[in-house]
């Protein structure tokens, strides 16, 4: 644990909790939001940001910080939250989101405080964790490069360029976790262009792998902190998730990609979300 | 002297390494390296593989943690295939990478519309922030290296492939941002880039001046930010302007000046380049730069057609050369 880390006053359960509720929120908005494949992402990020990563909000250009991207940029309503929650920008800022004048747009940009590059056209983020952790390796720093794929995304050609550089490479401070969902924008992933055997794949590109339950925010951490796993070698983990998880209505469907919530189902979601944060006290 | 700016960018860049550490010289297997010059660059140098995305990807990563890298790839493959992460990767973060894209326009010769790059100049000025510019000789090609580790965003650098000539010695030093002038007269502009259509030009200002037409040659190799400040000082008396560039007609250096002068000094605008197709024609860079009409001759032709007759059709320059 380093000092930069954030003191855990709250569970990474109720963090997460918080954090979906500013991603609703954010969705019942004029704009609407990728609210499924936000609330697949929630525990990663909050593992991330509340136990694993040495980030801190007053020092966001700390040379020495570890670097996250969110390559599935499409998420950026989630990694607000998670910035706002750790102190990265108003909480109140969030209201902002998509509309004129906001820094908050669609996919992550740089104008906002903790976003490192700007994401959003799917492909780009592992060569450029890959260019973080290099870099970071021949400046003798420690730091980490973390990065966040969505299993959709991995049908980029450009992932795989960067996953065979990474290992290549020997990039054993570059971790990456797959948002493993199984649902794209039209349907499953199995269906449109097969993922499977995931960790195989992987495994053969000479990467370390690992699964885990991907809303089970203190195991998450455990994996992630513990990277890397084999030395000399990048590390991925694959994270069993649902899309939309914690809201009944959208949990596990593919409509649930982008959303624009009424102010009914505004309404349903937060009482939904109300309900699970009670039921983890 | 002839010499390849592929090589003399190479020799440039190895010169620079040692005393710049946040030098990076990041390559494709283009094979520009020898191992030689990969052991003297030391860890400075990456071979990444085939992988032109990932390629820009790194780079651009790398750049956003204070690394200075030097891309090597073709300027087919920067420009078209890896243009996206250029676009969104190094332009939008306006990072200082350094895009060195060799066998551009028809360098490629004999290997095909696969390895000619004839859109790249076009594609590479219309991004925010991207300093393109086309080095003419081996001695602008060292020039831009080292002030390119002055400069704060992202540069495209077209390159050849084989040796070609030199400009003459009397060429004004080469300024990335700055047109050079290389001939002055008050009748037409030859305004051109990169190692042929230069000669050429300056070939072709010789004739016309024999034929009492004295014309300006200014080798604008900077694209993007364009000296349009020296481009309509150059046109002010000028009658025509035309241009001349190994590149397709549209958008490139043609499309820049008539840009330009239209907005700032309407001038006419002739527009000499590569016809508007895919090569068909087999040979190599001279034989292609002939065989399309970049050619001092062709100039010369054009210059007084236009200055003899008021209307020249646009479909007589469209063509290939007879």
């Amino acid at each position: 644990m380093s000092a930069a880390q954030a003191p855990a006053l709250d569970s990474l359960e109720t963090v997460a909790g918080r954090i979906r509720s500013h991603v609703v929120d954010m969705c019942a908005g004029p704009e609407g939001g990728h609210l499924g494949g936000a609330f697949s992402a929630t525990e990663v990020l909050t593992a991330l940001y509340f136990s694993v990563m040495n980030v801190d909000p007053e020092r966001p250009d700390d040379p020495d910080r570890d670097r996250f991207l969110l390559s599935k940029g499409h998420a950026a309503v989630a990694l607000y939250a998670t910035l706002a929650e750790r102190g990265f920008l108003p909480a109140a800022e969030l209201a902002t989101y998509g509309r004129p004048g906001s820094r908050l747009m669609g996919h992550p940009v740089r104008a906002v405080p903790g976003v490192e590059l700007p994401t959003g056209s799917l492909g780009h983020g592992l060569a450029l964790a890959c260019g973080f952790a290099l870099a970071h390796r021949y400046a003798g720093r420690d730091a980490r490069s973390f990065v966040l794929l969505g299993d959709g995304e991995l049908q980029e050609g450009s992932v795989w360029e960067a996953a065979i550089a990474a290992a290549s490479l020997g990039l054993d401070r570059l971790v990456a976790v797959v948002d493993r969902n199984g649902l794209q924008l039209t349907g499953s992933t199995e269906r449109i262009a097969p993922m499977e055997p995931l960790a195989d794949r992987w495994r053969a590109f000479g990467w370390s792998v690992r699964e885990a339950d991907g809303h089970d925010a203190d195991g998450l951490a455990e994996h992630l902190s513990a990277a890397p796993w084999e030395p000399g070698r990048p590390s991925v983990l694959i994270a069993r998730t649902v899309k939309g998880h914690g809201l009944p209505f959208l949990a596990g469907r593919a409509a649930g990609h982008y959303v624009t919530l009424s102010p009914r189902n505004h309404a349903r979601a937060t009482a939904a979300l109300r309900t699970t944060g009670e039921a983890a006290r | 002297m002839s010499r390849a700016t592929r090589e003399a960018y190479r020799d440039s860049l190895l010169s620079l390494l040692d005393r710049n550490p946040a030098l990076m010289c990041l390559d494709s297997d283009t094979g520009l390296f020898s191992a030689d010059h990969a052991a003297a660059a030391g860890e400075q140098y990456l071979n990444l593989g085939i992988a032109e995305h990932n390629l820009m990807g790194i780079a651009a990563g790398m750049a956003a943690c204070g690394r200075m890298p030097f891309v090597n790839t073709m300027a087919a493959f920067a420009t078209s295939r890896a243009l996206e992460p250029i676009k969104i990767d190094i332009a939008y973060n306006r990072l200082p990478v350094r895009i060195m894209a060799t066998h551009g326009g028809l360098a490629a010769g004999h290997l095909g519309p696969t390895h000619q790059a004839l859109e790249d100049l076009a594609v590479m000025r219309t991004l925010p922030g991207m300093t393109v510019v086309v080095p003419a000789d081996a001695a602008a090609t060292e020039a831009f290296v080292e002030q390119s580790l002055d400069l704060p965003g992202p540069l495209y650098v077209r390159l050849g492939r084989k040796p070609s000539p030199a400009l003459p010695e009397t060429a004004p030093p080469p300024v990335i941002g700055r047109a050079q002038t290389l001939r002055r007269g008050d009748d037409v502009v030859l305004a051109c880039c990169g190692p042929y259509p230069v000669l050429a030009c300056l070939e072709a200002a010789d004739t016309l001046a024999g034929l009492g037409v004295e014309a300006t040659v200014l080798n604008l190799h900077t694209l993007r930010p364009f000296d349009t400040a020296a481009l309509v000082a150059a046109a002010g008396p000028a009658r025509l302007v035309v241009t001349l560039e190994e590149h397709w007609r549209g958008g490139g250096l043609g499309g820049a000046v008539a840009e330009a002068l239209a907005e700032e000094a309407p001038t006419r605008v002739l527009r000499l380049g590569v016809p508007d197709r895919f090569v068909d024609e087999v040979g190599n860079q001279e034989h292609l730069v002939a065989h399309y009409g970049l050619t001092a001759e062709r100039l010369v032709r054009t210059v007084r057609t236009a200055l003899d007759t008021r209307a020249v059709g646009p479909t007589a320059l469209a063509g290939t050369a007879p």
